[in-house]
């Protein structure tokens, strides 16, 4: 509900009244703020750019402190994301900030899939939050909200223009997250030089129709110093935690033999712009856009995808819960249909294993006989040859008996023969 | 493609002043209240409270002395025909007012008829009903798909109920009302026209009624369960010691002392409503409107409305579960069985 329907509109039966006393509900926004305190607030920062390009220097310079960063190396296989949670705390404001970094981002030979990790990784944060807000006990008020507010899209200072991988990849998040561009290492480019390079990028974005976050318009307080501010993207910064001292003052600042480039100073970059824009301006505008805009989107796309509609083809509405217990039938029969499958598969493969079993027991039952028929025929061939030697030997032994007698009756007959003749001789 | 979140590393920071640019520690993060403040001023806040009593209890005149304007007529005295009302109704009537840049769209609603009648059981339905009904309509906003970008809030915040000054103790029909409706919404009962009791009959009946609520089981606004932490219960313990608000309501002004009060004028005195020597409206206007009513709305969204969420989310399973493959316009009606199904 915009501002405009609690306003004064007597035709939707609400009246506007004047009081005649102060009753004190004007201390409801400080009610409202002290409880907001107490809870503590979140906010949780993407940077996307190429190795080296300064982003965690940037993180500490905004947020003043040393987040442990390490150096990552150019050989990543892929483009991991790195989240990382802290405290912090200023007056009695409690703040837990997320910085998620890309790493490896564009060191790839192949960086057509490199937009795919961050995609999948803001999709992950808006998926556990819609899970959480589906549930039947939830608690919302309690929950770490880490989808991703605010995304900080770091340009290489080339001072020509943006390169594809930029286009493609701000174009794929365009719709997801609030994108704020910025020029990493600024002091690398001149002043005309980088009006130049800002009017080109600008319109490089507009012509391909990338939308970045433009600074809220529709409160007077700050609309003034928003427009200003939205004719200075994409911002030009340089960070720095090391202090060099300027004057008669420490300034954080970057050392070079001709000079010193002051992170502080808005003639020689937009830090400043960029701080005052992310975070003292416009920080609740940012978390209420991701709210209000990218969550819904995609929670309104996940539904619809998943085949939820608010009306039913007869233009009744339909209640979330019948489309989801229909649903969850239509999804148990499914389930129930595929273990049938499955389990008439196992039978299946089952009985194909036990006739293949059955066959190849066949097989060598039929082969069993046959070297038992083979054997018996080699035992019978064996047989016979032994009989044969059998019968040969029998009448080698017969003839051998019968050739001894001949022998012996030969030699009787002999003997006589001698003994006759022996006889004869006498005489 | 891994991430790994390292929880909390507090990691100290310089406390910044409030000067911007000068002082390097100065990040900014508590311009984010200031964002916050800005918002809700825009945005304007919703309250919606609901009356409960019999007539003549002083409900809207007490509505229009908290807000100091005509927010409730006052109900005309019925014809003899008319007396005797059939059922209870329910009139919701919303009003915008503005204070100090901040915009509110304030809803009262009121419950004529509420223990008029000559057998009272289950007059507590009706209201059941409607809160219940309120709650059903954020809901279903809720989970449409395309919803609108702010749920418009018509669940009732806060119930005030009014109880008659006897100076005994609680009716049956108190304890009965109470007792049920102190489980959906945020009960706060108040003594009305407590201008018959003196000090002593006050003190009495207030204890008397503290009592009876403990006795039995009835947890009013601010209930001990819902204490943040040490520091709320001390704050919150003193009110429970303090209800029910003995209240005087009035919107016409007399002069005393020299200065405008609102007061009711009688010939041995004049009662100033806003006095707290002679009634303690004064306490009930705070804690409704000026410390509490963030703390009233919350309790309801977060509480009250998410039990009443489960409560029907599960009912809803449990039907589905019990008539499968239900045809459509079936379905819608069981449901509705059981919404109107008291607690």
């Amino acid at each position: 509900m915009a501002s405009t329907d609690v306003a004064r509109q007597p035709d939707n039966g609400v009246r506007p009244l004047s009081l005649a006393g102060h009753v004190g509900f004007d201390s409801l926004p400080d009610q409202l703020v002290n409880k907001s305190t107490y809870q503590g607030f979140c906010f949780n920062i993407l940077c996307i750019g190429e190795t080296g390009i300064g982003k965690s220097t940037l993180m500490d310079t905004l947020f003043n402190t040393n987040f442990e960063n390490f150096e990552s190396s150019h050989f990543e296989p892929q483009v991991k994301l790195r989240a990382q949670t802290y405290d912090l705390q200023e007056s009695n404001v409690r703040l837990r900030l997320t910085v998620v970094n890309t790493v490896g981002f564009g060191d790839q030979m192949n960086k057509q899939e490199s937009y795919q990790p961050v995609v999948d990784y803001i999709d992950r944060q808006f998926e556990s939050y819609l899970q959480e807000e589906l549930k039947i006990k939830r608690s919302l008020h309690n929950y770490h909200d880490s989808r991703v507010h605010a995304c900080l899209y770091f340009i290489s200072p080339s001072g020509h223009s943006l390169k594809s991988l930029d286009l493609v990849t701000m174009k794929k998040l365009d719709s997801k997250v609030n994108i704020i561009p910025v020029i990493a290492k600024a002091d690398t480019i001149s002043k005309s030089e980088l009006h130049k390079f800002k009017i080109k990028i600008m319109s490089e974005l507009v012509s391909n129709g990338v939308q970045i976050y433009q600074f809220p318009l529709d409160d007077e307080t700050v609309a003034k110093v928003n427009t200003t501010m939205n004719g200075h993207l994409p911002f030009a910064v340089v960070g720095s935690t090391e202090e060099v001292s300027v004057g008669n003052k420490m300034v954080k600042a970057r050392q070079y033999p001709w000079g010193v480039v002051q992170v502080e100073n808005e003639n020689h970059c937009d830090f400043i712009k960029l701080r005052e824009m992310l975070i003292c301006v416009n920080m609740e505008d940012l978390r209420e856009q991701t709210h209000t805009r990218h969550y819904e989107l995609y929670r309104r796309c996940k539904l619809e995808e998943m085949g939820f509609k608010d009306t039913d083809p007869e233009c009744k509405p339909v209640s979330l819960q019948q489309t989801y217990e229909a649903k969850r039938q239509e999804f148990l029969v499914e389930l129930q249909k595929r273990e049938d499958e499955m389990r008439q598969m196992f039978v299946q493969r089952v009985k194909e294993k036990e006739a293949e079993l059955k066959e190849a027991e066949r097989e060598l039952q039929s082969r069993f006989e046959q070297l038992k028929r083979l054997h018996a025929d080699e035992k019978a061939a064996l047989e016979e040859k032994k009989r044969l030697l059998d019968d040969d030997q029998s009448s080698f032994g017969k003839r051998r008996a019968a050739a001894q007698l001949l022998q012996a009756q030969s030699l009787t007959a002999n003997g006589k023969k001698d003994k006759d003749r022996k006889n004869s001789g006498f005489m | 493609m891994s991430e790994s979140a390292k929880p909390h590393h507090p990691i100290p920071q310089a406390k910044g002043e409030k000067s911007h640019g000068n002082d390097f520690s100065y990040v900014g993060i508590d311009a984010i209240l200031e964002q916050m403040r800005r918002k809700a001023m825009k945005q304007g806040f919703e309250l919606n409270i609901m009356v409960v009593g019999q007539s003549g209890l002083g409900k809207s005149t007490l509505m229009n002395t908290l807000f100091k304007s005509k927010v409730s007529r006052k109900s005309a005295q019925p014809n003899p025909e008319e007396r005797i009302p059939k059922t209870i109704e329910i009139k919701s009537i919303s009003h915008d007012i503005e204070e100090k840049g901040v915009r509110m769209k304030l809803t009262v609603i009121d419950t004529p008829g509420f223990g008029d009648q000559i057998n009272n059981e289950n007059c507590w339905q009706p209201i059941m009903k409607f809160i219940n009904d309120q709650y059903e309509t954020y809901l279903q906003e809720e989970i449409n798909i395309n919803r609108k970008k702010r749920i418009p809030d018509s669940r009732v915040h806060c119930c005030i109920y009014f109880i008659p000054a006897t100076g005994h103790c609680l009716r049956p029909l108190d304890v009965e009302f109470m007792r049920r409706l102190s489980k959906v919404v945020n009960i706060v009962p108040v003594i009305a026209k407590a201008d018959t009791l003196t000090l002593e009959e006050r003190d009495f009946f207030k204890q008397t009624i503290r009592e009876e609520l403990r006795a039995n089981g009835i947890d009013v606004y601010p209930q001990k369960e819902f204490d943040e932490d040490a520091e709320d219960r001390i704050i919150n313990d003193k009110i429970r010691e303090m209800i029910p608000f003995a209240v005087v309501g009035s919107d016409q002004e007399y002069q005393v002392n020299g200065k405008k009060i609102l007061g009711r004028k009688t010939k041995w005195g004049t009662i100033e409503v806003e006095n707290i020597a002679h009634c303690e409206f004064a306490y009930l206007r705070d804690l409704l409107i000026r410390t509490h009513m963030q703390n009233i709305k919350d309790i309801t969204g977060s509480i009250h409305y998410e039990t009443y969420r489960v409560r029907r989310l599960n009912e809803s399973n449990e039907q589905q579960q019990q008539q499968p493959r239900i045809v459509q316009a079936n379905g819608v009606a069981a449901q509705h069985e059981a919404l109107t199904h008291e607690m």
